[in-house]
């Protein structure tokens, strides 16, 4: 039985949690594919997906999900919610619950916003991504898509390269991998790796080549070219000279490495448009398992259980 | 009107005194101090008296950093309100930063300030006047205008003076008049968009840090200016272990420096941030376990001279953000004495030594005529009881702000009575 009110990032799942979860998503991901896309499952709940940031995949994916269990699923973005007017935040999803959704999907510029929100609200929050914190169904759709390449999660050894400090994707994947006994080794320029990062049980490295020799899957971070401003970088052209994963850097790697990325990909920045073509590269897998993993956490938080499933 | 204060336990740390004595308070002034039954009332005098039994009697306290926000952001805190929340928290003294709307830093300003504490007649209110004209950091105020009009420091707070130049031109300007400079220490350039002490739990929680160096560049780059030029520095709410080192070496050296400590930051560290209650959010932010352990030692080695609050009143709008976004500063003057009382339950200071950090001591540093209870001497005095235990409930604080990340701590040693020149400015009966 699945008794989480919000998910609010992976640092609060399981290993029961997200085994719960990953099934739950394989069993759906069959819905996707057929040639009526949609089951009753969710009929007569709402969904609201709130996002104060833009955001394309993400909120397709939740908005599919919700649309493929038959939910009514409304978008607020950024721009049209009323924030822009000075509303306060508690106001607004104080208002927003007194219409009685069942979910609140929130992604937020600054981190803790979907806690601080939660808080104020009854109704169970899926946060879609909060400033530098966490992003927890972006992590649980990379360990999808690890354990349909890989079988299984325990003991695989992950690289994890880029913009550590500010991603949040890193973050919610630390706490899961952690948590389904993964190794994770971060890589990256050492101006983008926050202080005391050892303390989450991860190693540490500057060198690629090195760093990608013997693990399983390469996870590549999208790198903002606007970090160059607060003296993070020299250029993008350093970057990619030393972070770039190319064909020639990945013939160091395990045969059967796979590669994931978050999107969206700088192409030919963080990664070489070969390799991302190549048979390595899982990234639309991802998109993919996206939607199933998202109908997943509406399903079981909405009382689903995982043995329960039309 | 006469006020005898009875059997109560009245510690004065100036005059060393720790002993049951009676006090007579006459005309606002304190006329004897005797052992207990010793002072005789004729009927004709009419005291009413005050049974301390079991309670703490001793100088008022003096907080030498608080922010009453007026003028400018008077939804926040009052002149007014803010002497109330002072009284309630047993301060009979306190001194308030300049950083209003518009910024005191002219004698009008600091007239304002001190015309309205007076009519409002309840605790004693010192202006601390700008360092620079609008807190820019671009030229200095008109120190010898403001010291003229009452101004008793200066101080940019809330934003350091960040240009060398101007804050060496500071040290040797402000040493003609004679008072403090009170730097709110911290590097902006390593702050930037920070909002709490960059380290493992700022890691976690994905919000910006601010790191520990900040503070400690810039209260290193003031104690080597002021060994140049003379002057007086004081170190507002120090917050990192390396400072208080830093503090420790220029005073062995004899250098004219002091400092404060804000109770907040010998209380919490930055793991209580986790689950992100803006009422955790200060600058300095909340440190890491190891700097409260070096505060605390600077504490009871004395290079912590003084505890000052730091209150700073927000609005629920102010506060009720996003962490990122949330307005800097927790009220403090209503908790004060209890988290204060926290050292001596853990034997870092003594109850003599805890008053003294909140009365005589802040009174010698910034040349104030109270603190002490030598006879004949206004009587500003507080008296609590060490061992009466309560939760604290903001919605009962006499601020009108109540922004505290201490709501619901059970904690002991309440306030009853607090006396400003003779006269109750506020008692719980």
């Amino acid at each position: 039985m699945f008794k989480l009110k919000s998910i609010l990032g992976t640092n609060d799942l399981t290993k029961e949690n997200i085994l719960t979860i990953l099934d739950t998503a394989d069993t759906f991901k069959e819905i996707s594919t057929r040639s009526i896309k949609k089951v009753p499952t969710l009929r007569g709940k709402t969904i609201i997906n709130l996002f104060f940031e833009p955001s394309t995949r993400t909120r397709t994916s939740f908005e599919i999900a919700g649309k493929r269990l038959s939910a009514d699923v409304i978008n607020i973005s950024g721009s049209t919610s009323s924030t822009v007017k000075g509303e306060n935040l508690i106001d607004m999803a104080q208002n927003l619950e007194a219409m009685n959704p069942d979910i609140l999907v929130i992604r937020h510029s600054h981190s803790g916003t979907a806690e601080m929100i939660s808080r104020s609200i009854e109704c169970p929050v899926i946060n879609a991504g909060d400033g530098f914190h966490e992003h927890p169904s972006q992590a649980l759709l990379d360990l999808q898509t690890i354990r349909e390449a890989k079988g299984s999660l325990e003991g695989l050894k992950v690289a994890i390269v880029g913009d550590i400090a500010h991603s949040r994707v890193v973050r919610s994947n630390i706490y899961a991998m952690k948590t389904m006994g993964m190794e994770v080794r971060l890589v990256g320029p050492a101006t983008m790796i926050p202080v005391d990062i050892q303390s989450f049980g991860v190693s540490v490295d500057y060198f690629l080549e090195e760093a990608i020799k013997d693990v399983d899957v390469i996870m590549m971070l999208r790198i903002q070219t606007e970090r160059q401003n607060r003296y993070l970088l020299p250029s993008l052209r350093e970057y990619s000279n030393l972070f770039c994963l190319t064909s020639k850097i990945l013939e160091k790697a395990k045969d059967d490495v796979i590669i994931i990325h978050p999107g969206p990909v700088n192409r030919g920045v963080e990664i070489a448009l070969d390799v991302m073509e190549s048979e390595h590269s899982l990234i639309l897998n991802q998109v993919t398992n996206g939607v199933a993993v998202r109908m997943a956490l509406m399903y079981l938080l909405l009382g689903g259980s995982d043995d329960n499933i039309n | 009107m006469t006020i005898l204060i009875k059997n109560g336990r009245v510690i004065d740390p100036a005059n060393h005194l720790d002993a049951p004595k009676d006090i007579l308070i006459a005309r606002g002034s304190i006329k004897a101090i005797e052992p207990p039954g010793k002072i005789s009332i004729t009927e004709a005098e009419k005291a009413s008296i005050i049974d301390a039994k079991g309670c703490v009697v001793c100088p008022g306290f003096i907080d030498m950093h608080v922010h009453f926000r007026e003028p400018g952001f008077e939804y926040k805190e009052t002149i007014e309100s803010g002497c109330q929340s002072a009284a309630a928290g047993g301060f009979t003294s306190v001194a308030v930063m300049p950083n209003t709307n518009p910024v005191n830093d002219t004698r009008s300003v600091t007239e304002l300030m001190l015309s309205q504490a007076k009519a409002k007649g309840i605790v004693n209110v010192y202006a601390i006047a700008a360092i620079t004209q609008g807190l820019a950091g671009e030229r200095l105020s008109e120190m010898g205008d403001l010291k003229d009009a009452g101004a008793i420091a200066f101080s940019d707070d809330g934003r350091p003076v960040m240009n060398n130049e101007l804050m060496r031109r500071a040290f040797e300007y402000s040493k003609m008049f004679k008072l403090p400079l009170i730097q709110h220490s911290e590097m902006l350039d390593l702050t930037e968009g920070g909002c709490m002490n960059e380290g493992a739990v700022s890691t976690e929680l994905g919000l910006r840090g601010m790191p520990v160096e900040a503070e400690d560049i810039m209260v290193y780059r003031d104690i080597a200016l002021l060994e140049k030029t003379g002057g007086r520095l004081h170190v507002a709410h120090i917050s990192s272990g390396n400072s208080v080192e830093l503090v420790r070496q220029a005073k062995a050296q004899g250098l004219p420096v002091t400092c404060e400590v804000a109770p907040h930051h010998f209380i919490l560290t930055d793991e209580a941030v986790r689950g992100y209650d803006t009422n955790t959010k200060m600058s300095p932010p909340l440190r890491s376990a190891s700097d409260v352990d070096r505060i605390k030692k600077g504490l009871k080695d004395g290079t912590i001279d003084i505890i000052a609050t730091d209150h700073a009143p927000h609005d629920l709008t102010d506060k009720q953000t996003e962490y990122q976004n949330a307005c800097f500063g927790i009220v403090g003057l209503e908790t004060a004495l209890p988290l204060t009382l926290k050292l001596v339950e853990e034997n870092i200071l003594s109850l003599s030594d805890a008053i003294k950090k909140l009365t005589s001591a802040p009174a010698e540093i910034f040349k104030l005529d109270s603190g002490n209870f030598s006879t004949g001497k206004q009587a500003d005095i507080v008296i609590f009881d060490p061992e009466c235990e309560y939760e604290i409930d903001v919605a009962k604080f006499h601020s009108k702000s109540k922004n505290s990340p201490f709501n619901g701590w059970r904690v002991k040693g309440k306030v009853l009575h607090t006396l400003v020149a003779g006269k109750v400015v506020y008692s719980v009966i």
